[in-house]
């Protein structure tokens, strides 16, 4: 790793200021994928600031309402470990215990997971090929390239890379709020509006700017939290990043829906909501698999696969079946 | 690889203390002071700062586990956090596993069941276990737990739950088979 000075910080306050003022100022947290980008060459901070020591991050608090404040420096094992989380929302449980490894799980904060950069190959090359993440204007290697695990929805000709994350595709199903302190105090931001897709810009995943920090991820009570599911398809079965998932939650009536939220993972560079699957499949019958596909297929019209990955069109149309089939068994 | 100066980070830290500076790390039971670069992982400090060796270096990426060890009392990868990082934790390493010489049970049951072949991923393999059968204890569910809505006991810790929690460890001798016995084994003496 390049050379570079730390320090630890103890007020919120002071470490946001301290971030506005630093261009080259990184907190670190867990760094599980701070680490890893700077030894791959593709993260250079001057300075670390560890918040690790920071008050009243690390809680998972349920709310009085049947709500989720989870502080951003919560460990992900606690979270998943955490009873509330897997009566209340399973979904998170499992988007967390299908992640990484148990070491890594103890080591990564919550704030840290949903700040991960893409584990594009190109991206993660410390030989530095094109590659606009890493070095703005150099180009998509991964556009013409090997583009097996990249993105169907969303991309530019800038950027075809997904989003990491598996907690955050189950929070966007769950219209969770991230929870960021400013300069100017604290603001709520919708998952959904958090990560950005690549546009000209993708070297910025995030919405968040200089002088921010994430101090917890809020969810509302919901009767769609306790039917709810994670399924994560990859190339092994443990330990490895998405192909695709799915995050499901629903509420039913009987054996229909009322009200039904998908997210998916590994096809866009966010959390990608499948808004139209889910007006289409309300009111359907979960036993009526021709229906579920039809309104499922809707979502898939505006795909556009790259040269290697035309295959995940149909395996998440598939996942999306049966990880509504599971949250619906749980209703 | 890549630029000499990369990111221009040599001039952007050429301004900022980079030098090294005194940590305190409490590792199996005894406290050491020494001076590490910020820069300095957890896994260099132990083997290089205080030779304990017997934690490997394998991919320094987070990938392999060999480089396993406790800190506070849960397993993490050495290779990716930073010695600075760990000022007053209770550090524990496979050095520090046997108590009075006799050796922990986890070490035991992996010599009854042959779980390993050239040794290199052990260490890392022994830290996990141990960890696999505290966090089992705890009630803590897996990705191969059929309903994370139902509280889990040890006693649900089977060969496959032990598979899916010992995912983060790789063995390239493949001694899988008898390292999943092994902390088998072990879990079920309690």
């Amino acid at each position: 790793m390049h050379p570079f000075s730390i320090s630890v910080a103890d007020d919120p306050g002071r470490a946001v200021a301290a971030h506005a003022q630093d261009d080259h100022l990184s907190y670190i947290a867990g760094g599980t994928d701070l680490l890893g980008l700077m030894k791959d060459g593709a993260a250079f901070p001057a300075h670390l600031l560890d918040i690790n020591d920071l008050p009243g991050l690390a809680g998972v608090d349920a709310t009085p309402d049947g709500g989720l404040r989870i502080g951003a420096l919560a460990r992900m094992s606690d979270v998943a470990a955490n009873a509330e989380v897997r009566e209340r929302f399973p979904v998170i449980a499992e988007g967390l215990l299908f992640a990484a490894s148990g070491q890594l799980r103890n080591m990564a904060s919550m704030g840290g997971n949903i700040m991960q950069r893409t584990r594009c190959s190109y991206f993660r090359d410390g030989d530095d090929p094109a590659c606009n993440k890493r070095r703005p204007g150099s180009g998509c290697s991964a556009l013409d390239g090997l583009n097996r695990n990249h993105a169907i929805f969303g991309w530019s000709d800038a950027c075809v890379a997904t989003h990491p994350s598996d907690v955050a595709v189950a929070l966007a199903a769950l219209e969770a709020d991230v929870v960021v302190l400013g300069r100017a105090g604290e603001r709520s931001i919708p998952i959904a509006d958090f990560h950005r897709l690549p546009g000209g810009t993708p070297e910025r995943d995030t919405v968040l700017g200089r002088g921010e920090l994430i101090v917890a991820v809020e969810v509302r009570a919901q009767a769609e939290g306790r039917a709810s599911h994670y399924l994560k398809v990859r190339d092994r079965q443990s330990y490895e990043f998405a192909l695709v998932s799915v995050a499901a939650a629903v509420e039913t009536e009987g054996r229909r829906l009322r009200s039904v939220r998908l997210a998916m993972g590994g096809v866009a560079h966010k959390p990608w909501r499948l808004t139209a699957a889910e007006t289409a499949l309300r009111g359907a019958d979960l036993d009526d698999i021709g229906a579920l596909e039809a309104a499922i297929a809707t979502s898939f019209t505006d795909a556009r696969p790259l040269a290697h990955n035309a295959f995940k069109a149909d395996l998440s149309r598939r996942a999306v079946l049966r990880a509504l089939q599971t949250a619906g068994a749980r209703a | 690889m890549g630029e000499a100066n990369p990111g221009g980070a040599v001039d952007h830290a050429a301004a900022r203390d980079i030098r090294p500076a005194p940590v305190k790390l409490e590792v199996n039971g005894t406290s050491h002071t020494f001076a590490v670069e910020p820069r300095t992982t957890l896994l260099e400090a132990l083997r290089e700062g205080l030779g304990l060796t017997g934690t490997k270096k394998g991919c320094d990426r987070g990938e392999c586990g060999a480089c396993t060890v406790h800190v506070d009392g849960r397993r993490v990868l050495s290779c990716m956090t930073l010695a600075a990082m760990q000022e007053g934790k209770q550090i524990t390493t496979i050095e520090g596993l046997e108590q009075d010489g006799e050796l922990h049970p986890v070490q035991e049951a992996f010599i009854e069941h042959d779980g390993f072949q050239c040794g290199f991923c052990t260490s890392g393999q022994v830290m996990s276990g141990v960890a696999v059968i505290d966090e089992a204890k705890a009630g803590w569910p897996s990705a191969a737990t059929a309903d994370v809505r139902k509280p889990f006991t040890v006693a649900g810790l089977s060969n496959t739950e032990i598979r899916e929690r010992m995912s983060g460890n790789l063995c390239r001798c493949a001694c899988y088979p008898n390292i999943v016995a092994a902390v088998a084994e072990a879990a079920e003496k309690g």
